[in-house]
């Protein structure tokens, strides 16, 4: 709350650029200039709407990830329960095919699984970090490997392959185009709208505000705690989902080497974007920038041969800091005064 | 035993070392024969391969030979595979051990303390630290890989034309196939546009190809190096709609893959084998110690056997999960 108020206050008399807010916008500009100039091919329309939709799944897993980190939690799991739903959808799909047929109600049945077990998942994160007192870092770290194992034993070690018929209906999910964009890309951004809405519009945003910032009072301020944060965690489930439901149809498969890491380029995009990793203060739109960002940079890498492979996590590593670095606006302040 | 000459058919056995000694003189013995396999846990589609070979040559040898007992022991590191290999030798008390080990360094002691405590010691696939432990070793081979899959490269492209690589995760294995192969196209005009890793994952493998195609307009073909980079790699022509220019070589031996190739899909016409019934064989020699009088000991090298859509159905497993 603090914050927001000293930045108002800051921003109307003096026309004071507003480094945090436009730091990942700036960010990301400076590694398209860098694109462009290392290879023309980066600026190319089919290049372009790549990453954007291969954004499209860790943005829509930040998003969630943005409310359990402003509400002070965090969310270790997502990369697992990923995998474990992307399973979960196959098997039963797979199932389904020899009484219902590859057609439609299939896929739908197989979506609306997928929800279920996201919402549930996030549900049991929520209500056992907070009834059980348990720190969320170790719940989710437990059911990271819970749902690691899962998906591992659903597949015997192997790979879990969608029917080819199947995949055949459920293809235009991720491969299909509404006027000129990438199905993904849409649904990204009805995510990123959402959740601006929810975070930054209703009561139950200001509440994660206001617990994140400082638990205590906001209890006594008679939030009821436990449930908003709950809450957060099923969000973070339900956009887990539907990051699951258009990742399916893109390669058909899951195996336990899905969605590895995930969680942490999920909390990065979340970082990047300017919300504040101890809780307290979250932005939607910062999130959807970050996730860009990530993806921006592993194309870059894969556009030119100049960086040796082995050192692409380091230039990674690189720009994730510098990126944080210029858009933590303290530095610029105290040069002004 | 179809099986068992199917494995050995695909083993090309490079060097025996070790003359015969004293072939079997445990092998009559009145008790039951015990042999350990320690191998790593399902984590990822070649081990999940590993894992079920393993368990179907533990079957059917206990089913042919009525006096061996196989025990299968699974680790997910190096650590705790240390503590399976003590636990076969004080615990079970085997007669002999057939390991894979998850690293070659941490388990080169640890093996070498079974060897030392009277045990017969087969490896598999990766070699350990210092020589001369182990009574059997059984690899897959990793530069002739990158070799096959060069010449073939090659000789389909009548010695030029521009193709890209995706690599697996940066280890000495993805090198010695990387090495294999550039020594095979080296002096023709085929010209490597790029290497990037891939990781050996699917994912991977479909977003750096996404790349390699909006980077270069024109490909003639792709060496993948692995069959689950294939699988990505496939997905990201199809949808760029490049498919009649070009062909993709995998390698391993996945089911899926080795299902295109006899199925005569233009776009993988062959698959380079780096099979994980590698485990079977290495069982099966192994049992040999103790139920036959031939002589055992030595390297066994397996062939990287090329799929072709003539001999795919012998290394099709449908039941596999790899």
């Amino acid at each position: 709350m603090s914050s927001l108020e000293r930045r108002e206050a800051s921003a109307s008399p003096r026309f004071f650029i507003d480094f945090k807010a436009l730091g990942p916008f700036m960010a990301l500009v400076v590694l398209f200039v860098l694109g462009t100039a290392i290879n023309d091919a980066f600026l190319s329309g089919g290049n372009l709407s790549n990453i954007f939709t291969r954004a499209a799944f860790i943005g829509i897993i930040a998003v969630g990830a943005t409310f359990v980190i402003t509400a002070g939690g965090i969310d270790l799991s997502v990369g697992s329960m990923a995998a474990f739903i992307s399973g979960a959808m196959i098997v039963v799909m797979n199932t389904l095919v020899e009484t219902l047929g590859p057609g439609l109600e299939t896929v739908l049945i197989g979506i609306v699984l997928s929800i279920i077990l996201g919402i549930g998942a996030g549900a049991v994160n929520g209500l056992v970090s907070t009834k059980g007192k348990i720190e969320a870092f170790i719940v989710t770290l437990g059911t990271m490997g819970i749902y690691r194992s899962l998906v591992t034993y659903m597949a015997d070690g192997g790979t879990l392959s969608l029917d080819f018929e199947v995949r055949g209906t459920y293809r235009p999910v991720y491969y299909g185009e509404l006027l000129g964009i990438p199905v993904p890309v849409l649904v990204f951004l009805a995510v990123a709208v959402a959740g601006y809405v929810l975070l930054n519009m209703t009561p139950f945003g200001r509440k994660c505000f206001a617990i994140g910032s400082n638990e205590q009072v906001a209890r006594y301020s008679a939030i009821h705690v436990d449930r908003v944060k709950t809450m957060t965690y099923v969000i973070q489930g339900l956009c887990v989902s539907i990051a699951t439901i258009i990742y399916v149809p893109r390669l058909g498969s899951a195996s336990s080497s899905t969605g590895v890491l995930w969680e942490l380029e999920a909390i990065a995009a979340v970082i990047i974007g300017g919300t504040m990793l101890k809780g307290g203060y979250g932005r939607i739109w910062g999130t959807v920038v970050g996730a860009i960002m990530l993806t921006t940079i592993g194309n870059i890498l894969n556009l030119t041969d100049a960086i040796s492979n082995y050192l692409n996590g380091a230039v990674q590593g690189l720009i994730i800091i510098v990126a944080v670095f210029l858009q933590r606006g303290d530095w610029r302040r105290k040069k002004s005064k | 035993m179809k099986t068992i000459t199917k494995f050995l058919g695909a083993a090309c056995v490079v060097g025996l070392g070790l003359a015969s000694t004293l072939a079997s003189t445990t092998a009559l013995a009145q008790e039951k024969v015990k042999i350990g396999v320690s191998i790593p846990a399902a984590t990822h589609g070649w081990a999940g391969g590993l894992n079920y070979h393993a368990e179907q040559a533990e079957k059917r040898l206990e089913a042919t030979y009525p006096n061996l007992d196989i025990i299968v022991v699974t680790a997910n590191g190096a650590g705790e595979q240390a503590n399976d290999l003590e636990d076969l030798v004080s615990v079970q008390n085997i007669d002999a051990l057939v390991v894979l080990p998850f690293e070659s360094d941490p388990l080169t002691v640890p093996v070498q303390q079974v060897k030392e405590a009277g045990k017969f010691v087969t490896v598999v696939d990766r070699g350990l630290s210092l020589p001369g432990i182990e009574d059997v070793y059984v690899a897959g081979n990793n530069p002739e890989l990158g070799r096959v899959s060069g010449e073939y490269i090659k000789e389909r492209l009548d010695g030029k034309g521009k193709i890209v690589i995706l690599r697996g995760i940066p280890t000495v294995i993805d090198e010695e196939r990387v090495e294999g192969f550039m020594t095979a196209i080296e002096g023709s005009d085929i010209e490597v546009l790029d290497m990037k890793h891939a990781n050996w994952n699917r994912d991977d493998g479909y977003e750096v190809m996404q790349d390699f195609l909006s980077r270069f307009p024109e490909i003639d073909a792709v060496w993948a190096q692995d069959d689950d980079i294939a699988l990505g790699v496939i997905e990201a022509v199809k949808q760029a709609d490049r498919t009649d220019e070009l062909f993709i070589v995998g390698g391993a031996g996945m089911k899926d893959i080795i299902k295109r190739v006899m199925d005569g899909d233009e776009l993988t016409p062959i698959d380079v084998l780096y099979p994980p019934s590698m485990i079977a064989t290495a069982m099966d020699i192994t049992a040999m110690k103790f139920v036959s009088n031939a002589a055992v000991e030595g390297r066994y090298i397996l062939g990287a056997t090329v799929v072709t859509q003539e001999n795919a159905e012998n290394f099709y497993f449908p039941d596999s999960p790899f």
